[in-house]
């Protein structure tokens, strides 16, 4: 029963963020709330039983993924300031 | 006005298409025949503890396969369109710079740790991987002038891949089966040493995917 309470809240807490990151207008708080959503889908892949797969969501999803759209952000936002 | 309209209509629209797979949807209690075969096979057949890898590695091999084909064309990909260039970077701190070359040694030993147990704890080629890409990440982000030798890592990559299919092919050899893991003794339950060739193809994807993804993160940088 906990976990199933615990699953409802992180999916609300999951949309929520979803929601918050298409409405930021500043984009590196959008990249980080983006990043928490797949931090807190590893959790609840790991109350649901599949640790391998939340090991995956956590390192790729939140670690990587979201470096990546750094890096991006930061390509971007250089060749703005060159033109 | 319109716009919201069609939102509404596309919303109802997934709701509608989506609703006969909740209706009757329950959680089941027994494993499917397909499934126990697997945890059977697995357990008594292969000698692996961690049922997970051992699907991936042996039974669901020709999909992991193309898994890591995928990943050597994104990184083939972004080496080829995202060009070098220059810049200035401002250095990092002192605190970032002395705590990544503490961390760096042990971050590189839980990545491999993850990878050569995977036929015994949840992880795998995969995760250790990005776990070791991560350590050389945090090694960038200390010291932003950084240069990695190209070289290297592509030979690893490209030898962990080459051995990777040639396990497969002598799993054909023998005719036991295209990336089977019993072309080697399985050795005992719950080891390190057991499981046949699964350690060994997951040591290679993880080195593999460690390097693909040092690549990317490096040719994303920029110099």
């Amino acid at each position: 029963m906990i976990s199933v309470i615990m699953i409802v809240v992180l999916g609300v807490i999951m949309i929520v963020a979803g929601i918050i990151a298409l409405h930021l207008k500043n984009l590196l708080a959008a990249i980080i709330t983006a990043g928490t959503i797949s931090l807190l889908a590893s959790v609840i892949y790991l109350i649901l039983g599949s640790p391998d797969v939340a090991m995956t969501e956590a390192s790729i999803g939140s670690g990587l993924t979201t470096i990546i759209f750094l890096y991006a952000l930061n390509k971007v936002q250089k060749e703005d300031k060159n033109d | 006005m319109i716009k919201k309209t069609l939102v509404l209509i596309a919303i109802v629209g997934l709701l509608m298409v989506f609703w006969p797979l909740m209706s009757n949807f329950e959680f089941s209690q027994n494993l499917s025949e397909l499934a126990s075969n697997y945890v059977r096979g697995s357990v008594n057949e292969l000698n692996t503890q961690n049922v997970v890898t051992s699907v991936i590695v042996t039974y669901r091999g020709l999909d992991t396969l193309g898994e890591v084909t995928v990943l050597f064309l994104a990184t083939v990909g972004i080496g080829f369109l995202l060009g070098k260039r220059k810049g200035k970077k401002r250095p990092a701190s002192e605190l970032l710079q002395t705590t990544s070359s503490f961390l760096f040694a042990l971050i590189v030993l839980f990545g491999v740790y993850i990878f050569t147990h995977g036929h015994l704890t949840p992880g795998g080629g995969f995760q250790g991987g990005v776990v070791i890409a991560t350590a050389f990440l945090l090694l960038m982000l200390s010291d932003v002038n950084m240069k990695f030798n190209h070289t290297i890592l592509q030979i690893v990559e490209s030898f962990s891949g080459a051995f990777y299919i040639v396990i497969g092919i002598v799993g054909l050899v023998l005719t036991i089966g295209f990336l089977s893991a019993e072309i080697i003794p399985l050795g005992e339950f719950g080891k390190l040493i057991s499981a046949g060739a699964i350690p060994i193809i997951y040591s290679f994807i993880g080195l593999k995917v460690g390097s693909e993804l040092t690549n990317i993160i490096d040719t994303m940088r920029g110099e």
